[in-house]
């Protein structure tokens, strides 16, 4: 058996929901004097665990709310689990609401820069890769736009072409495919396409059915935070389908 | 402690461009550009000179000198703290998509402060030649209460940043603070008012106004270091820091709920 590539292990993960959101220190001292401070615990994941091998891709399903990106935060990083833990081997590239992290008074090509950095690139190896960026996002002059004046579209191209600019080992896809126009979504799902044939592993949240059957290989099935199936896509797909109906 | 130095290594490069991108559109859309770094500064010196100089009957003529010395290191102090507090909510889309080390962006917005403020100190150089200032051997010192400031900004810095995620009006306090370390800075009247009236035990414990004094010593008056100040405004900074540090790292992981 090949090395797990993905490793969630147990993972739980609760949140204190108070009645009322409560963000300053007014509210908060009045509450507490009252006694009035209380919180409804929320479970978003009840000891998941799976694994993925190295080129497997996973299609998570499940209905609104069942923790599918809890979940992706989960594995991105950017939340850390109450129990158990999630190991990843391998650069991890999340694609998520592109160009939801640019700069709107920066120009394209320093958002490239700053984009980059964020994803953990260096500077000499953004600019060696400046070129290519660019000619991806077909953005032409624009480049020397600052990205307020962008349409949604020109945002989501140039977020695609900076994420994916280096190969992943794993992606993470969340219902991103309907990026720009037609052209542009066919130019996608070629680069997407090319890096499934070279094995790479991919995390795949969309309600698609057809979409996910299309791409993925595996599929787990989430419920109120718990994981009721796992196994191959066609069989998971089969019951997510019947709990829809 | 490798493991951290490795991850801060990989990602310098973000802290450079977070640092860039604060200075550059800090005035990209002012007409004057980042020469309001040096205008504002000594604007402000000719307003404050006026007013507690010439209208109080002051007619030193390297006043101005000791104002804008104080009043320089006391407006970093303030502004650096003021967007490092937000910068954990400023950078909030960020945080919630990609993992990066959730640190370098509070200590990104007091890099880029730093750097602002070592550029308006050239508008301190300009004046102290325009008014003869006696400058001693002893100027090269100021790059240590200046590194005991930074400190102590970053530590501050750092605690705000953790406790405005959670309580939002921190801000409105936090400007009623700054106003009272202003006013106990000696930035405009000189600290001796203070001693003679009994009350000098404000400045003692004051270590913005320690830092203060010790920078005024080697630029000003062109002599060695007060001690005691010294020492104290280290030892606080650094336990500043440390406290700083320890929140942020205990509460990091809940920002994203609050954010």
């Amino acid at each position: 058996m090949a090395k797990a590539v993905v490793d969630v292990k147990d993972v739980t993960m609760r949140y204190n929901i108070s009645s009322q959101k409560v963000d300053n220190l007014k509210e908060y001292f009045i509450k507490f004097v009252k006694k009035e401070i209380m919180y409804n615990e929320y479970t978003a994941l009840d000891h998941v665990s799976f694994q993925l091998e190295k080129g497997d891709r996973l299609g998570i399903l499940g209905l609104n709310g069942a923790g599918k990106s809890t979940l992706l935060k989960v594995i991105a990083g950017v939340q850390k689990p109450t129990e158990g833990s999630v190991s990843v081997a391998g650069r991890i590239v999340p694609l998520l609401e592109l160009g939801a992290g640019f700069e709107k008074q920066y120009t394209g090509a320093e958002n490239i820069y700053l984009y980059g950095t964020v994803l953990g690139y260096s500077r000499e190896f953004i600019k060696e890769k400046y070129e290519e960026i660019i000619e991806f996002s077909e953005l032409g002059d624009f480049i020397n736009v600052p990205v307020k004046n962008y349409s949604s579209g020109m945002k989501s191209r140039l977020g695609f072409a900076i994420a994916t600019v280096v190969e992943p080992d794993i992606l993470i896809l969340d219902e991103v495919l309907a990026v720009g126009d037609a052209k542009f979504k066919k130019k996608c799902e070629a680069k997407i396409q090319g890096m499934f044939d070279r094995g790479i592993t991919v995390l795949f949240v969309s309600h698609s059915l057809q979409q996910v059957q299309r791409i993925c290989n595996k599929g787990i099935l989430l419920e109120k935070g718990r994981l009721i199936a796992s196994g191959m896509i066609d069989e998971v797909a089969a019951l997510y389908e019947e709990k829809t109906k | 402690m490798k493991k951290y130095f490795k991850n801060f290594m990989k990602y310098r490069h973000l802290l450079v461009e977070l640092v860039k991108k604060d200075v550059k559109l800090k005035y990209r859309r002012s007409y004057l550009g980042i020469l309001w770094t040096l205008l504002e500064p000594l604007l402000t010196m000719i307003v404050l000179s006026v007013v507690f100089g010439t209208l109080f009957g002051k007619d030193e003529p390297t006043w101005p000198v000791y104002i804008l010395t104080g009043r320089l290191l006391y407006s970093f102090f303030s502004n650096s703290t003021k967007a490092t507090m937000k910068s954990i909510r400023n950078h909030g889309a960020m945080i919630k998509k990609v993992y990066v080390p959730k640190y370098i962006y509070p200590l990104s917005s007091t890099c880029s402060s730093f750097v602002t403020f070592l550029i308006s100190l050239i508008v301190l150089v300009a004046v102290s030649i325009v008014l003869k200032v006696h400058v001693t051997y002893y100027v090269f010192l100021a790059i240590i209460p200046l590194a005991i400031l930074f400190v102590l900004t970053y530590g501050v810095g750092m605690i705000l940043a953790t406790m405005s995620v959670f309580f939002r009006d921190l801000e409105y306090l936090w400007s009623v603070g700054l106003m009272m370390i202003m006013y106990t800075s000696a930035i405009f009247y000189e600290s001796d008012r203070l001693i003679k009236s009994g009350y000098d035990w404000i400045l003692k414990y004051n270590p913005v106004y320690a830092i203060i004094l010790n920078f005024r010593n080697a630029v000003y008056y062109g002599q060695g270091f007060d001690t005691y100040s010294l020492v104290y405004s280290t030892g606080f900074s650094l336990v500043t820091l440390v406290i700083g540090l320890l929140l942020f790292y205990r509460k990091q992981d809940k920002f994203i709920l609050f954010i």
